[in-house]
């Protein structure tokens, strides 16, 4: 009996604890959203840029021995009808000298649409080196129906930048920030892609060409 | 329910498979088909492949190894034969042995594999970039240094889908547009999408990589021969995540010249035919084509196809035209009806419409011009 | 203890007895039914996937119900077939093997299956929802953006995963419980059978990461419906964290559907090689090490993501070096069977077949570990291959053949010896035309989860069919055999086998309703 009972207390007493791992877990997979962050910042993995003050980047000392080209590309997501490019395909940049490029944003619809952008620098390695002093992505970015807006980034390369790397890549992909009207310009959710049974296939192939 | 009933049903359950494997052999017994990768046409496809082989030919070394002793075991170790069972349970040095020999092997492959890996990750010095954007479901191709961008779309005929007509021999890996690319030369990829994860593949080039909504990724190749390369989406995107084929036709560097200076023209012709007037014949058989695009979901003869409205005689292919104009441009919110405004153009839209009021039944006279359409984007 | 005997003697009979019970051979019953009507449920599904992919074109399903079917298919062959199985062997057997009178929390225990059906209903039904978009349909690993358009099939998945999640868990608990403080007198840790053992790290494991994927699915819930952004890069989220906590969940899963099988054959080669297992310790010491590697390898699924150089380098190595301990296991067991006395009873061919293709789909593990090499197989039907050798004639195989081995204790009755024969011939050979060739689809470039393909895989893709055909119909013996060994056959002696070892044998066959109500004595 004795050892019925002690067993019965053992029992509750390891199922407190084993509840308390359980729990503790479910909120690991949550804190993992910050880690993981954290861990990207550090590693530069999905290329999330730095930011730093203006101070700073004008404080930077300029490596004139070295020469990085600096890619810019960019694209809108599906459900925002603007048209978005950048100004400038590439520029030749020191490490440690501030510059301004520009993209150009239209708004091919009749609606005013609020816009967010999110950069993203290939290579990884060099996304932590890649530090913006402004940029049109700090913010969310409304224009008006037919509204073109120009928008400069202020960046600089941290003179850190591994030596291998000699060209970066900046991209930025635009979103539509509201769900609906996102949905509204051909962005697909929830039932929308999923009751087309059919296959969309091209009968004929139809040229499709562009500037 | 005897033994023998059993015996009965699972002999005929076993004839009725082998009847149907043995027909399928006789019947695709010509069909060519490969028992390892595609032919390498870059370098790092080729490393790949030679790797492949390696692993493979030592996974297999070791495998018979280990399974000869199985199966010696197993004819000779029998109670059948009398096999007295021996009292061993452990042995130390026995053990420790098959403890290290594995380990230094997998050192022996981790060598080749990191140095095969350094390289394929290596994208600087590169000659031409294309920057891959994914879709669902087709590809969009974009050559910043050259102005040329456009989509590449299956190009397979839904009969063919269907069944109701032969295969063709690129069946589902036949794209409109494919991707031009010089040989010989370092091209970098940068590959993103537009709405959810899809993977860039060619397996004769030994490259792969997620384009992630978002994000951008790189990676390069350097293609030794010309030729046609085909490839396919490798990463669940949704329904048509099958027909979202991709095609490298790679040529010289004068035909790749020669092609860029081709699709500019076109670019620079299209926006000089949206800017003309154009004839109602013409877009009606411009329209035609595009509204194969169409026939999909409102059918081919303007049915429409379950859920999916009919076009005869609806109420927008016969209301006002700048109403049908904005649905086929912006897409209808909340069903499959996607904007097709960022994906054709200007004449591609007037065209299409034209055809839809003035043909499946329609009669409408309207005719639309490029103009009309540029001037509602 | 007699009193306390007499009052849990008198138990109810008929629907009351299965939905009220807290006896865990009653309890172990009901998961190993559950997970064989679930077996034929998700083998359907294979068998829709395998007609459609029998010819190119578009025969039998559309591609959006093809891809349900991938989806479902896996979900209920993995959370609703392999891993009920191994609970109910659990509940069968670890209180017998540990002299033990029952679970450690018997009412737990009742809760933590009756919450199964449930979610299985709730999972299942979304196939009735067509016009709602259907059953979820991005693949089992669900990973946004693409679950986040998914209809409201996705929702009640996530739903059904939560009370996957629970059962789960609650069983984990109940097992560590069990093992840890109900054990007889004499019975260490280290006297404990191997089945027992890799359940306890199982649960562990179990412990550890289903709660990290509930975590993982409401962050998909909150994300499709309640405006976060987790996973949206619109909203400074990262598709890639997603799968990033699905895969440190998803790796230490795939040890939880192996380690329990490892234990099952570990089990059963002894027996039918009459000769004890080899190398005891070093079993034990592979399995912990596997299941903690199994923590820090999850981005080996992950490789053509764009992973900086360093950590694509680091998930390579450390995957690799899981082959050793695995090695070391598949070196044991075939040690166990050298100079013993061996014969080939139905559970030791399932034992044997396990062995052989578990190691196959264990050195296309290996293979797929190689980065460079696996940019091309990624994604693939290699990958496919892969996983089926090892779930299928991994997982399955041991459980198939664990049920054949304590069948007889079980039910009190022998099975057909014959039948039982002819089923595993038919499945081996069936499973190795459905599969095998599936390695030549994925190096020749089939991608995975499509439903119709390129003219050249038409040859290999009606061989996988045929050959799943086969395999699918042959489980339909099993079921004809289980019913007929608990309606007839001939009485099982308490020893069953003439070279099983450990305390459930001194039971009867079969053993009474409550046993070891007194501890046994463990020499």
């Amino acid at each position: 009996m004795a050892r019925k009972k002690d067993i019965r207390q053992n029992n509750k007493r390891l199922v407190q604890k084993l509840a308390v791992v359980a729990l503790a877990m479910f909120g690991f997979g949550f804190a993992m959203v910050p880690l993981y962050d954290v861990f990207c910042e550090i590693t530069g993995i999905n290329g999330k840029t730095g930011r730093v003050d203006a101070q700073a980047a004008a404080a930077s000392k300029v490596d004139k021995s070295r020469t990085v080209t600096v890619e810019f590309t960019g694209h809108t997501s599906s459900g925002l009808p603007w048209e978005f490019k950048p100004l400038r395909k590439k520029i030749d940049v020191h490490p440690g000298q501030t510059v301004v490029v520009k993209y150009y944003a239209r708004n091919m619809s009749d609606e005013a649409i609020i816009g967010q952008a999110v950069p993203s620098v290939t290579p990884g390695q060099a996304a932590e080196h890649f530090n913006k002093v402004e940029c049109f992505c700090f913010s969310q970015q409304k224009l008006a129906p037919g509204e073109v807006k120009e928008m400069p980034v202020q960046f600089v390369v941290n003179p850190g930048l591994p030596r291998g790397v000699r060209t970066i890549t900046l991209s930025y992909a635009f979103f539509n920030m509201d769900k609906a009207s996102a949905k509204k310009y051909g962005a697909k959710g929830d039932r929308a892609s999923n009751r087309n049974h059919r296959h969309q296939v091209k009968a004929d192939p139809v040229v499709a060409s562009g500037g | 329910m005897g033994i023998t009933r059993i015996k009965h049903v699972t002999g005929a359950i076993t004839r009725l498979f082998l009847g149907i494997s043995l027909w399928s052999v006789s019947g695709l017994a010509l069909a060519a088909y490969e028992l390892n990768f595609q032919k390498p046409v870059t370098p790092i496809a080729e490393e790949i492949l030679d790797l492949h082989n390696l692993i493979i030919i030592i996974v297999l070394i070791i495998f018979v190894i280990v399974f000869s002793f199985m199966f010696y075991s197993i004819v000779v170790h029998r109670k059948s034969r009398g096999y007295k069972p021996a009292k061993f349970h452990d042995n130390n040095t026995l053990e420790i042995v098959w403890t290290i020999i594995p380990f230094l092997i997998l050192v022996g492959m981790a060598i080749p594999s990191t140095a095969t890996l350094i390289k394929m990750e290596d994208t600087s010095e590169s000659e031409l970039t294309v920057k891959i954007t994914g879709y669902q479901w087709k590809w969009r191709y974009d050559y910043p240094d050259h102005d040329v961008s456009f989509f590449s779309t299956l190009s397979t005929p839904r009969d063919q889908i269907e069944n109701k007509t032969a295969k063709g021999e690129n069946y589902l890996l036949e794209v409109d547009n494919p991707v031009v690319l010089p040989v010989g030369k370092k091209v970098r990829f940068l590959i993103t999408a537009n709405d959810v994860i899809h993977a860039w593949w060619v397996p004769q080039f030994g490259v792969k990589k997620d384009a992630i909504p978002g994000f951008i990724n790189e990676m390069w190749t350097r293609i030794d021969e010309p030729g046609t390369y085909r490839g396919q989406c490798a990463e669940l995107c949704g329904k048509d995540h099958g027909y979202m084929p991709i095609v490298v036709e790679a040529v010289s560097q004068q035909e790749f010249d020669k092609w860029v200076s081709l699709q500019r023209n076109k670019a620079v012709a299209a926006q000089a035919s949206a800017a003309q007037k154009w004839s109602k014949a013409k877009l009606m058989a411009r329209g035609k084509q595009v509204y194969g695009q169409c026939a999909a979901c409102h059918g081919a003869n303007g049915e429409g196809v379950g859920p999916f409205p009919k076009l005869t005689g609806g109420k927008i292919t016969t209301g006002p035209v700048a109403d049908h104009l904005k649905i086929v441009i912006q897409g209808k919110p909340g069903t499959a009806m996607q904007a097709f405004g960022p994906q054709l153009s200007d004449v591609d839209i007037a065209a299409v419409v034209t055809y839809e009021r003035n043909a499946l039944g329609n009669n409408t006279g309207d005719v639309v011009q490029p103009s009309q359409v540029k001037a509602l984007r | 203890m007699a009193t306390a005997t007499a009052h849990h003697g008198a138990h109810p009979t008929g629907i009351s007895r299965w939905l009220f019970t807290t006896n865990h051979k009653d309890i172990g019953t009901l998961y190993l039914w559950l997970a064989l009507i679930l077996f034929f449920v998700g083998g359907a599904m294979a068998l829709v996937i395998r007609a459609e992919l029998f010819e190119p074109g578009m025969q039998i399903v559309d591609p959006h119900f093809f891809n349900q079917m991938t989806t479902m298919h896996a979900l209920i062959m993995v959370f609703g077939v392999v891993m009920p199985a191994f609970v109910g062997f659990a509940n069968w057997q670890i209180p017998m093997m540990i002299g033990a009178p029952d679970m450690a929390l018997p009412r737990m225990n009742n809760w933590s299956f009756w919450i199964l059906p449930f979610a299985f209903v709730l999972l299942s039904s979304t196939l009735f929802m067509q016009d709602q978009g259907g059953a979820p349909s991005a693949g089992w690993t669900l990973y946004p953006p693409l679950t986040i358009q998914g209809g409201i099939g996705t929702d009640f998945a996530i739903l059904s995963i939560h009370m996957l999640g629970i059962s789960s868990v609650l069983g984990a608990i109940n097992v560590i419980a069990t093992i840890l403080n109900m054990r007889a007198p004499g019975m260490t840790l280290m006297k404990m059978p191997l089945f027992v053992w890799t359940w306890l790290i199982t649960a562990f494991l179990l412990l550890a990461v289903m709660p990290v994927f509930a975590g993982a699915v409401t962050m998909l819930l909150t994300d499709r419906h309640f405006g976060t952004s987790f996973f949206d890069a619109a909203g400074g989220g990262d598709p890639l964290l997603f799968q990033h906590i699905f895969w440190f969940f998803g790796h230490p899963e795939v040890y939880i559907l192996i380690l329990p099988a490892f234990g099952i054959v570990s089990q059963i080669i002894p027996t039918f090689a009459r000769k004890p297992l080899f190398g005891y310790n070093s079993m034990v010491y592979a399995t912990a090490s596997i299941a903690f590697l199994s923590f820090v390898v999850w981005a080996h699924h992950m490789f053509t993501v764009g992973l900086p150089l360093a950590g694509e380098l680091f998930f390579m190595y450390a995957t690799m070096l899981i082959a050793v301990p695995t090695g070391v296991k598949v070196f044991n067991w075939i040690t166990t069977m050298w100079r013993g006395s061996m014969t080939f009873e139905t559970p030791m061919l399932f034992a044997v077949a396990f062995v052989f293709l578990f190691t196959i789909g264990g050195l296309s593990g290996l293979m797929l570990a190689i980065v460079p090499a696996d940019f091309q197989y990624h994604d693939t039907y290699f990958v496919v291959a892969h996983f089926h050798y090892v779930l299928v004639s991994g997982a399955i195989f041991a459980i198939l053949g664990g049920a054949y081995y304590w069948l007889p204790k079980w039910t009190g009755h022998m099975y057909n010896e014959t039948l039982g024969k002819w089923h595993f011939w038919l499945t081996v050979i069936g499973f190795n035309i459905a599969f095998f060739p599936q390695h030549f689809l994925g190096l020749a470039g089939m991608p995975r989860r499509i439903p119709d393909y390129a003219l050249q895989f038409t040859e290999f893709n009606q061989w996988s069919t045929v050959g799943a055909f086969l395999l699918g119909f042959a489980q339909l013996l099993f079921l004809y055999l289980v019913v007929q060994t608990i309606r007839s056959g001939k009485k099982a002696s308490t020893q069953v086998w003439d070279g099983a070892k450990g305390l459930e044998w001194t039971l009867p066959s079969p053993p009474p309703y409550h046993t070891f109500a007194t501890a046994p004595k463990v020499k």
